[in-house]
């Protein structure tokens, strides 16, 4: 110890042999800090994802995570259908796979896909993959290098903007509205890049019901963006796992239907069966595709048999169109809640999107209001959300918000968008008192109170409950 | 070391059994991630020093289940409001359940931090100046007139923090006037009183206490150095941005001084069992009071248990004395 003349020594009566004055560990807990590459760095603690581990308490309504509603599901039947392919097919479930994936299953994900008009697809042009998030991180090894340009909407997917912050992308956002991905702004954008020298490796879209802003790309614009693509070259990712989740419509014309050679699809069974079984796929034309299967088995070998198997069996022996249908009846009813919730409680100045499917609900606050630092009042309240910040890789988005409407029962949900309303209206109340402070009127700082550790020198200028009384010159 | 520190006190050569304890830790406050993993600290040490260590949530099924399996004391890794505020220890006493560290009134004084600051200046120790206002007072006088006041008084840089509450959360440092009425705004994010102080620059050590019987001891301080400047959650949480030295880089006569003060902190607000002070050191040698934790981090990153290491002591072992002490001492009476 420092000092030996300090405590009692009855650590040292129980301690034995140990040096008191070498560190314990590396002063900076990570002997391998200088180790790690660029793009490790990063890698941060984040005040948000500490706020939102308060979600898994059953207090706090979540309107944060887009955790599909997989109670829904017939949970026996599918219970026995996994249990009979171990008892029935281990040998090849339990086993390694090919790279590619199971070619049964490839075959049914194009009969999934030509519900949305790829009806050209071809096994082999399909890759399965770990969740389409995998297939989405094989696209971007494959494609692009350090520096390069990814354009993508603003918002964007934040898995997505994960995988290209990684790949140490350059993301540049184009604007979209409740229409979708605006084409002008795409033109603009590629013009802008153009100019600057700028190669644009690809754009990353999600057109249907939208994550985060739960808007859908429109027929003519889906027209106007093949169209742009051809003009300018462009690769085309279409990220896909939501497009049959609409509430009122059947599903809207693929991007890819319109274009094989310039678009690749990722899809996903996530949303549509279950996202803990983690798989989804990539369509490419046959060239990209030879490319991710060697990359894929760089990376895991080869997609989990055993869930290649459920998916491929429950398509086989399960209704599962009727299933969607109960998913979209369930957040159909829960998106109505949500948005009959917004309109009778939000205060003036907030808006927010209407989506006509998936799960996501994109508000954006009153003006001045930041939806990350209102986080901790709204964890305070039992409601959680998340940041808009997120969704933008330049920083911007603070003003907006995603609410997810998908898990929570309808009731919970009204209750969860009434304490939101109540963190907004006090966050408001904070704003009218502090915005319209001008500090270019404040009086001249005292300099010498601005000294380090004045309280010992100058007299106490004690504004705060301290006791006054307290002589200074009692200090040790 | 061996499994005795772990046991309770009981006749020599007496078959010993293991200690059951309840780990404390999640909650539904802000630190709730820095708590599971504290709790998942303590449980592993206390594991290891042969307690029968079990982590539990504080929710509705905490009281049922002492009630039915009595545990021989709690010990409280829940950071942020409830587990620091006094008020789970309050609800620990009427249950007659034990529990390591500090009284509820104890507790309810250290976590208001300008209180305790109050009670530590009026002890004779360095603090550095501070006002702690809610926003109905900006509201009712002028947010421009009393935060023009503040800068006049205090000066700039100033810290803005949350009156209560830990892990660096809602911290700022602000040192450019125009910069303050968002701080504030941000702060209030997190409760409804804000402290602002004096910004005092020098070197950041965190003071750990430990009683095991025989009295507080400190142990060797802490110096935290973070790569930004700041120890906001960022770089107190992602190991690498911040230089922890343990013992710290002081002299001989300024960690005396640190101890001592520390020591100080410790008895003049009530505290029992473990603390943990956060103080300043000023190139002058002057340590300066900022606040104190009754229930300090335990995570891998944590100081507490670095002081504990620097020591030249186990953490198992030092919880599981702590647990044992609390244990023989048995419950408080409300």
């Amino acid at each position: 110890m420092p000092d030996p003349s300090v405590g009692t020594g009855q650590a040292g009566a129980y301690s034995s042999g140990a040096s008191p004055h070498v560190s314990p560990r590396h002063p900076r807990l990570d002997p391998l800090a200088d180790r790690y590459a660029a793009r490790t760095h990063g890698m941060k603690s984040s005040e948000i994802r500490a706020l939102f581990s308060v979600v898994s308490r059953p207090e706090v309504v979540s309107l944060a995570g887009g955790m599909p509603a997989v109670t829904a599901l017939p949970l026996d039947a599918v219970g026995s259908m996994i249990g009979e392919l171990v008892s029935g097919m281990g040998a090849q479930t339990l086993q390694y796979g090919s790279g590619q994936g199971d070619p049964r299953l490839r075959e049914r994900i194009c009969d999934v896909m030509a519900l949305e008009g790829i009806t050209d697809a071809s096994p082999t042009e399909v890759v399965v993959t770990v969740g389409s998030q995998q297939g989405l991180d094989l696209v971007t090894r494959v494609f692009v290098d350090p520096g390069d340009v990814i354009l993508a909407e603003a918002p964007s997917y934040v898995g997505a903007l994960g995988v290209f912050q990684a790949a140490q992308a350059q993301v540049r956002h184009v604007a979209m509205d409740d229409d979708g991905l605006i084409p002008e702004a795409l033109e603009q954008a590629l013009l802008e890049c153009r100019a600057r020298g700028e190669r644009v490796k690809f754009l990353y879209t999600v057109p249907n019901f939208h994550n985060p802003a739960g808007v859908t790309l429109t027929e003519p614009r889906r027209q106007a963006v093949v169209a742009l693509a051809e003009q300018y070259d462009l690769l085309v990712i279409e990220d896909n796992p939501y497009g049959l989740l609409g509430f009122d419509q059947e599903p809207m014309r693929a991007l890819r239907a319109r274009n094989a050679d310039r678009v690749i699809y990722l899809g996903s069974f996530s949303k549509t069966f279950s996202p803990g079984l983690r798989v989804g796929w990539v369509l490419a034309p046959l060239a990209v595709r030879e490319k991710l299967v060697l990359a894929t088995e760089a990376q895991v070998l080869c997609p989990p048999s055993l869930t290649q198997y459920a998916v491929a069996r429950y398509l086989d022996t399960q209704p599962w169109r009727e299933q969607i249908k109960v998913f979209t009846e369930l957040y159909r009813e829960r998106r109505d809640a949500t948005l009959e919730s917004l309109s009778a409680l939000m205060p003036a100045g907030t808006t927010w999107t209407r989506p006509d499917g998936g799960f996501y609900v994109w508000l954006k606050l009153p003006d001045g209001l930041d939806a990350k630092l209102m986080q901790p009042r709204a964890v305070a309240a039992h409601v959680a959300y998340v940041p808009g910040i997120g969704f933008y890789a330049d920083g911007s988005g603070r003003e907006y918000m995603r609410l997810s409407y998908c898990y929570p029962e309808p009731d919970r949900i009204r209750e969860g968008v009434r304490r939101l309303a109540r963190v907004i209206e006090a966050e408001l109340d904070l704003h009218s008192t502090f915005d319209a402070v001008d500090t270019g009127t404040f009086r001249a700082v005292n300099p010498a109170a601005a000294r380090p550790g004045t309280d010992r020198v100058t007299p106490p200028p004690v504004i705060g409950p301290a006791n006054t009384d307290q002589s200074e010159g009692s200090q040790p | 070391m061996t499994d005795q520190a772990a046991a309770p006190a009981e006749a020599p050569g007496a078959p010993r059994t293991p200690l059951r304890a309840l780990v404390l830790a999640g909650g539904l406050t802000f630190e709730r991630e820095v708590s599971i993993n504290s709790g998942g600290q303590v449980v592993e040490a206390l594991t290891r020093a042969g307690v029968d260590a079990e982590l539990h949530d504080a929710d509705a099924e905490l009281l049922p289940g002492l009630a039915v399996s009595p545990a021989d004391a709690v010990f409280i890794a829940l950071h942020g409001a409830t587990g620091e505020d006094g008020a789970l220890r309050a609800v620990l006493d009427l249950a007659g359940v034990p529990y390591v560290g500090s009284p509820a009134a104890a507790c309810r004084l250290a976590w208001d931090k300008p209180a305790a600051k109050s009670v530590v200046r009026a002890a004779g120790l360095s603090t550095p100046d501070w006002v702690a206002l809610p926003h109905s007072t900006f509201r009712e006088l002028g947010a421009g007139a009393v935060l023009d006041l503040i800068v006049a008084r205090l000066g700039l840089p100033l810290m803005v923090k949350p009156a209560s509450g830990g892990s660096s959360l809602g911290v700022q440092k602000v040192s450019r006037v125009e910069d303050l009425p968002a701080a504030m705004v941000s702060c209030f994010a997190y409760g409804d009183t804000v402290m602002v102080e004096r910004y005092v620059d020098g070197v950041e050590l965190a003071l750990s206490v430990i009683d095991l019987g025989e009295g507080p001891e400190a142990l060797p301080a802490v110096e935290i150095a973070p790569e930004s400047g700041v120890f906001d959650y960022t770089s107190r949480y992602t190991p690498g941005l911040t230089e922890y030295h343990a013992p710290a880089r002081v002299s001989d006569e300024v960690a005396g001084r640190a101890a001592e003060v520390a020591l100080r902190v410790h008895r003049a607000l009530g505290l029992a069992g473990l603390s943990r002070t956060d103080a300043i050191v000023t190139p002058d040698g002057e340590v300066h009071f900022l606040e104190v934790n009754v229930s300090p981090g335990l995570t891998e990153t944590s100081m507490f248990p670095m002081a504990v290491e620097a020591a030249g002591l186990r953490l198992g072992d030092v919880l599981s004395r702590l647990l044992a002490r609390a244990a023989s001492e048995g419950p408080i009476r409300p």
